[in-house]
């Protein structure tokens, strides 16, 4: 990561307009999102948006020509095109041979992507945006921080000050009179304009028709005052079939600005009369720009569904502490990282792709169904692939393979005694507690493995066998942890083994982009827990659960060996989360609760993977509920605290933050007890808290449900 | 439920809808009532036959010959002759709708006719007038009945102008009008 790029972040952190305002928004934005969503299935909704999307992804030539074929037997003139100079060129060309002097434009992502502006200007023509977001981020010289609200990173005082040094002296932060004043401004431009130039939300092949949505009404006056009318569509806004626009515009306003319809919703058909009786110039250009490439890329194809509502960004834990710049001039937040290794180049999102912290939010929120955290994963490892994987991260990557080792750093880092020579790979090793993470308290790495404590736990002898997984914070940090799974497990007449075979999960390997060395990770597992015949592979650990359960299988598939498939799917069966086993073993009366337990307040974080992956995160809350207990929900419960794996590591400057949000939401929530079933948030959160004085109490759910229990 | 109460329940939910983002509705029994209403308004609003007081009043199946007289003579400064100039210089646009739609509270107009776009887009203050024996449930209702394929330009009409641009306060009144009036007229014949 560059100093450049870390710099970035630090300037947009320390903006009080960002992590403020855009907060607030982010906030704001679930709640009035899901009060638009009232009454509307919205799984629904995006799985038929995905389908027609995908279909058109699929045969974007094939759409293609048939809108053209529609649109000019209207009267329309179709060009389309591969390269966004020959759009400049055809545009520029246009305006010449009329004799266009100014241009009014409605916003259009796609003609930032190709940089229209600069190029007609170069050529004299006095080009206006009239999106009031884009005219202020115009006149300031800045490109958009947001792809819905492009001037949201701006105050009022901001705005103002822009007006008065770019268009008239004397304006004041009144947002009313500043709406008023550009009002004003603007008017005058679009009555002078002879060429009007937008974008499209959605172009249908088999009419012809383009369908443009706005809140101002700046479109309408864009498509109707000048003669001349040029749209700027990517390829990726055709879709087959008139009908198919109603999934489309149920969910886009919904989900973009929590409406139920924007003000104004346009569909232009074909070239209608001027003011003057004329017959209008209509031209619509169709942009590819990779698109095509990206739709023949089995991985890369979904990105081609999104509908530009920007949700992915509204919910990002990061986004909303940084905003857009950080990202980029063009498309920002997750999708605008997908949009930009594509429509830039796959280097460009080189630095980018590292602000995922993979929580998922924006998966769950998307209207198009697109996997963008699996996207960016992707990104991640053509990006390793390409750069070859450094010679530190193979280093690190072979420590945390040895176990032993691994054990033997980790606490001799832990303990203050850390060897010279290994000091330099400690500051990379992934999870590795070091002192760079000021914000929170650290656990001390336990003495004595979890691999070692369990040979001498007295077990009875049982019929049913689980194997329990660790992973590196069971086994390493929270060995207390794997004690309570042990003594639960015994009470439901289930021994407990743990294969010493077993090793890392793989997960920072494969977050880290390096599949070759997950799959090693995936494969040695494999070999180690499939050994002794058990009924069930458990984990107190969502991270590792996913590991064992999908992504073993995935990083054998992605670097091509097949042949362990049949195993990787035998093991995945038998793999099960601490929590729904136990909820299983109580369902089937094997686990009773005590009579009699004080009620206890306690509030439920829920972790990332356990939620929005494996999607058990009701069941904790039901198990304890069930033992006597009252659950107080905390504000944004799903919301990352900031953990993210080695995320924490990499970008402390973000993982602080956004654990801090999370610690008010905990505090305010007025619980003495904080359960989670994730060990990594547990270090997260108790950290975080611990550093802060509080007595609030954090515990995995195992620890707690162990004392109610029989 | 019978046809009445179904009707009834749809004109409630239009007009609630159509509230929630700003729109003023008024609901009338007859094309009378409705443009004595009208008459009255343009008087407060002080139409008059200069430059920023005009009204203009686009093509409309509900005006014949005999209203335009009568309305002309009623309002000074009320226009049918519409033009980019006079709309531009309009207080008050009025033009009748299509169709509207109940769970959104948006208008639906077929506007290839560009000063239906002009009286909608450039004045102050729209107002819409729309039968309400046009209104239609949802979406899917309204795209059964319009063709692109006849129609060159559809506009779909939900409140006031508005943004959020600064700050993400909510302000009415952008580029285009920053009131809507929408007038519902019970005995007008809605479009096909």
């Amino acid at each position: 990561m560059s100093e450049e790029f870390k710099q970035s972040i630090l300037d947009a952190l320390a903006n009080p307009n960002l992590s403020g305002a855009l907060g607030r928004f982010s906030e704001a934005y679930r709640v009035s999102r899901a009060k638009a969503y009232e009454g509307i299935d919205f799984e629904a909704v995006r799985s038929e948006i995905a389908a027609v999307k995908s279909s058109a992804a699929g045969q974007l030539d094939v759409l293609a020509d048939k809108f053209k074929a529609a649109a000019e037997a209207r009267g329309t003139k179709v060009f389309r095109t591969d390269s966004p100079k020959a759009v400049r060129d055809y545009i520029l060309r246009l305006a010449q041979e009329h004799g266009v002097k100014s241009i009014v434009k409605s916003k259009s992502m796609a003609s930032e992507e190709i940089h229209l502006n600069k190029h007609l200007e170069q050529a004299g023509i006095d080009v206006q945006e009239t999106d009031l977001g884009e005219w202020i981020i115009q006149l300031a010289g800045q490109t958009p921080s947001h792809m819905v609200m492009p001037a949201i990173h701006m105050t009022k005082e901001e705005v103002a000050d822009v007006f008065s040094e770019n268009v008239e002296e004397g304006q004041q932060p009144d947002i009313p009179k500043l709406v008023k004043f550009a009002r004003g401004k603007l008017r005058a431009k679009f009555l002078g304009a002879d060429m009007g130039i937008s974008g499209a939300n959605i172009a249908v092949a088999e009419t012809g028709s383009l369908v443009i949505i706005t809140n101002e009404g700046n479109a309408r006056l864009v498509t109707t005052l000048p003669k001349i009318h040029v749209a700027i569509v990517g390829l990726e806004k055709l879709i087959e079939h008139f009908g198919d626009i109603t999934p489309i515009l149920t969910a886009l306003p919904r989900s973009a600005t929590s409406q139920l319809l924007t003000s104004y919703v346009s569909i232009i058909s074909g070239p209608v009369a001027n003011t003057d009786g004329t017959p209008k110039e209509l031209h619509i250009i169709l942009m590819d720009n990779r698109r095509n490439e990206m739709a023949r890329d089995p991985r890369f194809k979904q990105a081609l569904q999104c509908i530009r509502c920007a949700s992915c960004l509204n919910v990002c834990p990061v986004f909303r502490l940084v905003g857009g710049h950080v990202f980029g001039k063009v498309y920002t937040g997750g999708i605008g990282t997908i949009l930009t290794a594509w429509f830039g180049a796959l280097k460009e999102s080189d630095e980018i792709q590292s602000l995922c912290i993979q929580c998922g939010n924006c998966k769950e929120m998307c209207p198009a169904k697109i996997d963008i955290p699996d996207l960016i994963l992707e990104l991640r490892r053509r990006l390793a692939v390409e750069q070859g994987q450094p010679l530190m991260q193979k280093a690190i990557f072979s420590v945390v393979n040895n176990r032993r080792m691994f054990h033997g750093i980790m606490r001799a880092a832990s303990v203050g005694q850390i060897p010279f020579a290994k000091q330099g790979l400690i500051r990379h090793l992934p999870m590795f507690l070091s002192s760079m993470t000021e914000f929170r308290s650290l656990p001390a790495i336990a003495a004595v493995p979890f691999r070692d404590r369990i040979q001498k736990i007295k077990q009875p002898k049982c019929t049913e066998k689980a194997a329990l997984f660790g992973g590196c914070l069971v086994d390493f940090a929270y060995p207390e942890v794997g004690e309570k799974v042990v003594e639960v497990l015994n009470k439901a007449g289930i021994e407990v083994i743990f294969p010493e075979g077993q090793t890392c999960c793989g997960a920072p390997a494969r977050y880290s982009g390096a599949y070759e060395v997950a799959a090693q990770n995936g494969a040695d597992n494999i070999k180690a827990l499939l050994a002794e015949d058990v009924k069930y592979v458990v984990s107190a650990c969502p991270t590792c659960t996913v590991a064992l359960k999908q992504d073993f299988i995935a990083n054998l598939e992605a670097v091509g060996r097949t042949g362990e498939l049949p195993a990787a799917r035998q093991l995945a069966e038998k793999v099960v989360d601490f929590s729904t086993l136990a909820s299983m073993l109580v369902d089937a009366g094997r686990l009773k609760f005590k009579k009699g337990i004080e009620p206890t307040k306690f509030t439920y974080h829920d972790s990332c993977h356990y939620k929005r992956t494996l999607h058990a995160e009701q069941t904790p809350r039901k198990l304890m509920k069930l033992a006597g207990h009252e659950l107080v929900e905390m504000q944004e419960s799903d919301m990352c605290c900031g953990m993210g794996g080695s995320y924490t590591l990499k970008l402390p400057e973000l993982s602080a933050p956004i654990l801090e949000r999370k610690l008010v939401n905990i505090e305010q929530a007025g619980a003495p007890l904080v359960l989670i079933d994730c060990p990594g948030c547990v270090m997260q959160i108790r950290g975080g808290l611990d550093k802060r004085g509080s007595k609030i109490q954090v515990e995995h759910t195992v620890q707690r449900l162990a004392e109610c229990l029989e | 439920m019978s046809a009445i109460a179904e009707s009834s329940e749809i004109i409630q939910s239009f007009i609630q809808r159509a509230e929630a983002v700003s729109a003023q509705v008024e609901r009338f029994a007859t094309k009378q009532n409705a443009l004595e209403s009208l008459v009255r308004l343009l008087h407060e609003e002080q139409v008059e036959d200069k430059p920023d007081s005009y009204a203009v009043w686009s093509a409309s199946p509900m005006i014949g010959e005999t209203e335009r007289t009568q309305l002309e003579a009623a309002v000074p400064g009320l226009r049918f002759d519409v033009t980019r100039e006079l709309a531009a210089a309009a207080k008050v646009g009025i033009s009748q709708m299509d169709w509207a739609l109940a769970n959104t509270g948006t208008l639906v107009q077929c506007a290839d006719a560009v000063d239906k776009r002009l009286v909608s887009t450039l004045p102050l203050l729209h107002v819409a007038v729309v039968s309400t024996a046009a209104l239609l449930p949802d979406l899917p209702a309204v795209l059964r009945k319009i063709d692109p394929r006849k129609s060159s330009y559809l506009s779909f009409i939900t409140g006031p102008s508005r943004t959020a641009d600064i700050e993400r306060v909510l302000t009415i009144g952008v580029h285009g009008p920053e009131r809507l009036l929408i007038v519902l007229v019970d005995d007008l014949e809605a479009a096909a």
